[in-house]
């Protein structure tokens, strides 16, 4: 009886073995991480793509947040990495070292929205300014009502909520108002799921906070958004799927991205037949999921960049604020 | 001073009933403390029930996820779950009750024993995060299984082992003393006794404590997201029988995968209200999950509590 067990186990770990070795090489699999915000987009090309190949690419979704995306990235650990900011100076630098090189392609737009409570009459619109003073890192402890923004203002507490310090779309917001990513006063409330800020803004007459725009469409009944002042135009505009797409909407809008592994790209076909797809259909699915397309153009300009495995990043390791993905695209074409 | 006899009598009942006083208002405060528990847990669970219940459906079960709310199942993360706890069954019930087995009966008395039980102790209490940091030193980055099955199933077996362990020692503990000696008694050799004796007396106890701490393990997040648990995963790994030979195949042992868990907090952080019906829906599955296999536990235990008798 024991003798049998222990060579049945025997059996059962030379199987094991015989299979692991020879398994890996066949598999069709494109790994994909990064960005939670370029989540919904990728992962409705990603269901498409599947369902058009009936079953023989697979494809894995994971949201390691833009940062954490572009460290297994930089690694080797995926095909494709999902990012809601171009890639850093600091990450560049860690590709290189490990010699992976990768295509960075613009996939659609994103707004951030800034919020208030449906019961707040005070705020008709706000400028870049006013944010700014309400969101540098010299406001902490400092600015505590709303009357210390504008004077004419309640004297009311100003309760602040916003994505946590990891997130692409912090990292984004800070650059953009305060003019240094990752600049933030501290004391606000900070959560990575973007339901508890849509909670805490929906059940405070006094608070204030900012999010994707994805989020605010779906809870357009609970929240009231606020038209943000285009420092270029003066005038007042209301975030929406028309005024990011054409520029209007600024400086709070920014391009999503992905970047492609060249290595992958060129040696796993399945991985370049995916990236043609995700180009081709970007437009369709990312306003199925609330997203902005890019201009019909801009698409097109990225696939030429693709096919031409044009490597490296558009804007030098900086975060950049309101540029047009077409206007770099093309400026990327005449060099 | 003597007091008289009826003086006694009324101080001795007055005695008795501050004495049942106390005794009502402890029974009330237990009760009210019991009532707590479950008033909150019944809650949790009609709020499950109301929200996820609809959603319930056999599509729901054999669909993969979506973008889509109402097309959204849990295919992948319940073949997901079943398979990671499938490895973790494997790797910890072996290593758990030889361990057991050999701190009972085995190992002296000595001070290297202790610091060893004192650590499963320890090692029982440790927080889970803590094991999925562990698995991804070991098993992702040094042996190179990747963000595998197999990595899942081992960070989670590493999580309930000592729970394992202390189970399988309180069974065999139970056994009496006479039962060893009887056997010894007879020439049997240590292993001889421990193969037919202490295994098979101890089995209810020790399949009880397995069973608990799989049941933990399938609720599990953290570990699995740290050793890289995916998110959307819509493909089955592969099958486990291949036309050619060997037949069997272990590839799946290395695949990406889901969990249960995992797929519960994608839906719960997203925008749309449905999704989070759907987290609920998953809810009462897993927990449906859970519960069979606690009813199996208190079977199994039941089964041989009656079987042996000494």
């Amino acid at each position: 009886m024991f003798k049998k067990i222990v060579l049945g186990v025997a059996v059962l770990v030379v199987v094991i073995f015989m299979n692991i070795t020879i398994s890996k090489a066949d598999d069709k699999l494109i790994r994909i991480d990064g960005s939670s915000t370029v989540y919904p987009i990728t992962e409705a090309v990603a269901e498409e793509f599947q369902k058009a190949k009936r079953g023989a690419v697979k494809v894995t979704v994971g949201i390691s947040g833009t940062g954490g995306g572009f460290k297994k990235f930089c690694r080797g650990g995926t095909d494709i990495s999902d990012a809601s900011r171009p890639i850093l100076k600091k990450e560049i630098d860690v590709c290189k070292q490990q010699g992976i090189e990768y295509i960075e392609l613009p996939v659609a737009y994103d707004g951030l929205a800034v919020l208030i409570n449906p019961k707040n009459t005070w705020i008709k619109s706000l400028t870049v300014a006013d944010l700014k003073k309400m969101w540098e890192p010299a406001a902490q402890g400092k600015v505590k009502k709303w009357n210390d923004v504008r004077p004419e203002w309640p004297d009311a507490k100003l309760k602040l909520f916003g994505p946590g310090a990891d997130s692409g779309t912090f990292d984004y917001f800070t650059e953009a108002i305060v003019g240094k990513s990752k600049s933030s006063r501290g004391d606000f409330t900070a959560s990575e799921d973007d339901n508890v800020l849509v909670q805490g803004i929906s059940g405070d007459k006094n608070a204030l906070g900012y999010f994707g725009l994805a989020y605010y469409e779906e809870n357009k009944k609970r929240l009231k958004v606020v038209p943000i002042v285009n420092p270029a135009t003066n005038k007042e505009v209301i975030p929406s799927m028309q005024t990011v797409m054409d520029g209007t909407y600024a400086p709070l809008s920014r391009p999503l991205f992905i970047y492609v592994s060249k290595k992958s790209a060129s040696e796993k076909p399945e991985v370049k037949e995916f990236v043609e797809y995700y180009l081709r259909n970007a437009a369709k699915l990312s306003a199925q999921v609330k997203y902005v397309p890019l201009p019909v153009n801009a698409y097109k300009l990225a696939q030429q960049r693709y096919s031409k495995m044009k490597t490296g990043s558009m804007f030098g390791g900086e975060e950049k604020v309101g540029m047009k993905i077409e206007e770099l695209l093309k400026l990327e074409e005449k060099k | 001073m003597q007091k008289s006899k009826p003086e006694l009598q009324t101080e001795i009942k007055k005695r008795i009933a501050v004495t049942k006083f106390w005794d009502k208002v402890f029974l009330i405060t237990g009760l009210l403390s019991t009532l707590v528990g479950l008033v909150l847990l019944f809650t949790l669970m009609a709020d499950l029930f109301v929200n996820g219940f609809p959603r319930l459906s056999y599509k729901f079960l054999t669909s993969f996820p979506s973008r889509f709310p109402e097309e959204a199942g849990i295919l992948s993360a319940w073949v997901g779950s079943f398979l990671v706890l499938l490895v973790t069954a494997l790797a910890s019930i072996p290593l758990g009750i030889a361990a057991g087995i050999y701190l009972e009966e085995y190992a002296r008395k000595n001070w290297l024993t202790d610091i060893i039980e004192i650590n499963i102790a320890n090692l029982a209490g440790v927080p889970s995060i803590v094991y999925g940091l562990l698995a991804l030193g070991l098993f992702v980055n040094f042996f190179k299984f990747g963000e595998s099955i197999l990595t899942g199933g081992l960070a989670l077996a590493l999580l309930i082992l000592p729970m394992v362990i202390m189970a399988t020692r309180e069974a065999i503990r139970a056994i009496p003393n006479s039962i060893r000696e009887a056997s010894y008694a007879l020439g049997a050799t240590k292993w001889q006794t421990v193969q037919s004796h202490i295994i098979p007396y101890s089995t209810g106890g020790i399949l009880t404590g397995v069973i608990i701490g799989l049941s933990r393990a399938i609720g599990e997040t953290a570990p699995i997201i740290t050793v890289g648990a995916l998110t959307f995963i819509a493909f089955l790994p592969t099958s486990p029988f291949s036309s050619e030979f060997p037949f069997i195949s272990f590839k799946w042992l290395l695949d990406p995968f889901t969990v249960m868990p995992i797929q519960m907090f994608n839906w719960v952080s997203r925008p749309q209200h449905e999704f989070q019906l759907n987290a609920a829906a998953a809810g009462i599955v897993l927990m449906i999950m859970t519960l069979l296999m606690n009813g199996v536990a208190i079977y199994i235990r039941y089964r041989f509590r009656r079987k042996i008798k000494w």
